[in-house]
């Protein structure tokens, strides 16, 4: 399988907190991947520095080939990379329709004297946009939220709203941070259905963060494991399971944690 | 004038302007410090102090005279005046809105900042008041360069000021909570540091320094009038922001800087005083591009 | 595509509410025919804010970018149409593309240092640079020093002389009104979104492709250009412009009419041009004191109703 994401030897540090420590990493073209390790290993930063807000200290990053470390985060989103958000940012004040709207602005170009004059090209792409919005959110399941001001969506809502969001983006390569955070149990087996979809209808790879073990397990066919900054282990959900080094490093962990 | 002493007069200048400047940049700081809000309203508290020394002392010179010993018991009446009227703004204006967005709390300082100034303006009609003191033009001559004693006074009763805020700071339990409430609000919370009072307490001592500074102004200058406090508070936030926004070392680094850049920038051929105020708010882009956190300000780092 | 009654942000332009506009149109276009002078010019003036309030929405209330220095987009329209006229003997119509040129420079220049910058810093900044503008045009000679430009010739299009009240009452008229369909139309259109976007949550914007810096210096520039376009017709009108016109005074009174109206919604803003303008005009006696009242107001509506009197939807 070809290679969608690959990062080698990444590195970031926090004033002098090393925060991520030669990290490889590697995403297939239309794979499932998660990223998975204690607490404090870093997987957020790994996001962070995948879509552009972090500025590794060394390193490389590249999509499709393509190299993306030091490009700036919309430059990234447009040449395929989207992500949601562990704590949920969505424009909360904004109806959910105008939220996933949102997703089509790096797709379209009428500009604002296209606007003031009310030119075909105006005219079309917001019809076009509107559509579009209407039809992400009905793709994860949520149409009747369309003009609902999403900060008082439901939990679950607001949670698909952002993948509706990112998927107006039109990635090749979606990054879910902690899809799973907050769900209840039907919901994660939404979100395990929903991630398949993800992949199987529209062929974009699936790259997750992911705290719950059995989501992991049940989603993923490929995992990579964090610990301290760097990859310990790496492979399909079996070989991860039993491997000792990935073992020591959640209970070592939990120990501590006590 | 020789090359050296019009440099030695300017310096002497600079360090006046110098001083004025950082005992107003203290109280933004401070400000800025604990409730990450750059009070519009402060460089009219240093007018508001002008007038309350001014009003103090034309009460007080009947009995104490025009000079120092009249002056000083003017000024500190004019600190507490002053003091007491930030804590105020702040409780009636700022502590409300303390959850609401960033750009209401704008507007209400700026707010704030209009009331105070036409009041002002109201009471004086726009006029420039005389603030005569009963102090002479006596004092050392360095060559052609003449420095008065009244000149010295005013920097040496900056730094004592300064000196003063800094031992609060570093040595008290109130400067201490101070301290922590700039890193981090909702922690002093937790473990019973009455935040709002703290935050009033920075509103006095940065009111009082600002109203300190006007006064020593009034002084120095001759005259006061309400639109002084303008001027100032955009030069005291540009020395803030050189020294580092939320320093207290940075903002007195910051005011000496900035009144000699000032000083030393009339000298420079093509500024002159026309430029003056272009040259210094040049300085204050250059940071903000360059060096955002200022000479002695620590980065600060964004998690997301 | 579903079709739903009510939709945020679609513009409903239904046929009463078009008629509506119509007739108050030409209601206000039958103004001069029997209003005396007095009354003309106080509605010019009117119109002549509505349009600067409604520029400096764009930044403001669209953007949420609070520029204190909107005067110096002001000044940059009419000493452009002062010099282009007086120094260069040019057409005064000439000065309308050049000072939507010079609009948008000073747009970016005013803007670019201020797009990373905190919503105080930006405050400041602005308020600096607005103050940098005045000091510049009171020191050049080209700008006529602290006298200013007196002489402007008012300009004639297609042979008719445009010398009377009524002639600017129009002029203002007719540019409040494209202001207002312009403003409208910015509103609700990807530029109008991205402003909202990266006012509610800039780094999410950014995570969805926008590019902030883009959007914002977009807001300047077009800010920038009502301003100034504003500004040639005030040249104009007054045939002598000074520096002092152009004081944080000014960005102040600008400021005061979008937000006392509510920062966002075009009516609330007409309606705080309106109030800026006329109030003064009708308690006269206060005079002096109505940036005093002005400020209390302020005051109060921020402690009581801080979107304003008519509010837009605020987090």
């Amino acid at each position: 399988m070809d290679a969608l994401l690959e990062v080698n030897g990444l590195n970031l540090s926090f004033g002098g907190l090393q925060v991520l420590n030669g990290l490889d990493l590697t995403v297939g073209k239309g794979a499932i991947a998660s990223l998975i390790g204690p607490n404090g290993a870093g997987k957020t930063s790994v996001f962070n520095c995948l879509t552009g807000f972090y500025r590794p200290s060394g390193g490389s990053i590249r999509l499709a080939g393509r190299r993306i470390n030091g490009l700036a985060p919309y430059r990234i989103t447009k040449l395929g990379m989207a992500r949601t958000f562990q704590n949920l940012r969505l424009f909360r004040e904004l109806s959910a329709a105008e939220n996933v709207m949102a997703g089509r602005h790096c797709r379209t170009g009428a500009g604002a004297l296209d606007a003031i004059l009310g030119t075909p090209r105006h005219r079309r792409e917001e019809r076009a946009i509107r559509a579009a919005a209407e039809r992400w959110l009905a793709f994860v399941g949520i149409p009747e939220a369309s003009e609902q001001m999403a900060g008082t969506l439901p939990y679950g809502h607001q949670r698909r709203v952002e993948w509706a969001r990112a998927l107006a983006t039109e990635p090749t390569l979606l990054l879910l941070d902690e899809p799973g955070a907050g769900l209840n149990s039907a919901e994660k087996g939404e979100l395990v259905g929903l991630v398949r979809r993800v992949r199987d209808e529209l062929g974009i790879s699936v790259l997750l963060i992911e705290h719950d073990m059995g989501l992991v397990m049940q989603v993923s066919e490929h995992i990579t494991v964090l610990d301290y900054g760097r990859k310990i282990a790496e492979g399909d959900a079996m070989a991860v399971q039993s491997n000792p080094r990935v073992i020591e490093a959640y209970l070592g962990r939990e120990e501590d944690a006590l | 004038m020789p090359l050296y002493e019009v440099l030695l007069q300017q310096f002497a200048n600079g360090l006046i302007l110098g001083s004025f400047y950082a005992l107003v940049a203290l109280g933004y700081s401070m400000v800025y410090g604990v409730i990450k809000l750059l009070n519009f309203a402060h460089g009219d508290l240093y007018m508001v102090g002008a007038f309350a020394g001014f009003g103090a002392l034309s009460l007080l010179s009947g009995w104490l005279g025009g000079g120092w010993g009249g002056i000083v018991p003017a000024m500190l009446f004019s600190m507490l005046a002053v003091g007491v009227l930030g804590v105020i703004i702040d409780r009636v204006a700022y502590r409300p809105l303390r959850e609401a967005p960033k750009l209401s709390v704008l507007i209400t300082a700026l707010a704030v900042s209009m009331l105070l100034e036409n009041v002002a303006l109201a009471f004086t009609g726009g006029q420039y008041t005389a603030f005569t003191t009963s102090l002479g033009f006596a004092g050392i001559n360095f060559g052609l360069v003449h420095v008065t004693w009244t000149q010295m006074v005013l920097v040496g009763t900056s730094v004592v000021l300064m000196v003063v805020l800094e031992l609060f700071v570093s040595g008290t339990r109130h400067g201490k909570a101070m301290r922590a409430i700039a890193i981090d609000q909702d922690a002093c919370r937790l473990m019973g540091i009455d935040v709002d009072r703290t935050i009033a307490l920075t509103f006095l001592i940065g009111s009082a320094l600002a109203a300190a500074a006007g006064v020593l102004a009034g002084v120095y200058y001759g005259s006061i009038n309400f639109f002084m406090g303008f001027l100032i508070g955009l030069k005291a936030f540009t020395a803030a922001v050189i020294g580092g926004i939320g320093s207290i070392p940075g903002a007195m680094m910051g005011g000496i800087l900035l009144g000699l850049l000032e000083a030393f920038g009339t000298q420079i051929p093509g500024i002159g005083s026309e430029w003056k105020d272009v040259f210094v708010f040049a300085f204050l882009i250059l940071f903000l591009v360059f060096r955002p956190t200022g000479l002695l300000g620590r980065p600060e780092v964004e998690r997301m | 595509m579903s079709e739903a009654a009510v939709r945020i942000g679609r513009p409903s332009w239904s046929i009463r509410r078009a008629a509506g506009v119509a007739v108050l149109l030409a209601a206000l276009a039958a103004v001069p025919s029997f209003a005396n002078n007095y009354y003309l010019e106080v509605l010019s003036e009117a119109w002549f804010y509505v349009l600067l309030c409604l520029g400096l929405n764009i930044v403001v209330g669209f953007a949420g970018l609070l520029d204190l220095g909107y005067a110096a987009f002001f000044a940059v329209g009419a000493y452009t149409a002062g010099i282009v006229t007086l120094r260069l003997g040019l057409s005064f119509w000439l000065s309308l593309p050049i000072s939507v040129a010079m609009a948008s420079i000073a747009g970016v220049v005013i803007g670019g240092p201020t797009l990373r910058l905190r919503s105080d810093y930006l405050a400041i900044v602005t308020l600096g640079f607005g103050e940098m503008v005045r000091i510049s045009v009171r020191n050049l000679a080209v700008t006529g020093g602290a006298s200013g430009l007196v002489g402007i010739k008012r300009p004639s299009i297609f042979g008719y002389h445009l010398d009377s009240i009524g002639a600017y009452y129009y002029i203002f008229l007719l540019l409040a009104v494209l202001g207002v369909a312009g403003s409208h139309r910015l509103e609700n259109s990807r530029i109008g979104r991205a402003w909202k976007y990266v006012r509610s949550d800039e780094d999410a914007a950014r995570a969805m492709g926008i590019n902030h810096a883009m959007v914002k210096l977009a807001a300047y520039i077009l800010g920038a250009i009502f301003a100034a376009i504003g500004g040639c017709f005030y040249a104009a009108k007054m045939t002598a412009i000074s520096p002092e016109t152009f004081s944080f005074n000014q960005s102040l009174l600008i400021l005061l009419g979008v937000v006392l109206g509510g920062r966002g919604k075009i009516p609330g803003v007409i309606l705080g041009a309106l109030v800026i303008v006329i109030f003064p005009e009708l308690f006269r006696d206060i005079g002096s004191m109505r940036m005093l009242v002005f400020a209390i107001s302020l005051l109060l509506i921020m402690l009581f109703r801080p979107a304003g009197i008519w509010p837009e939807k605020w987090r």
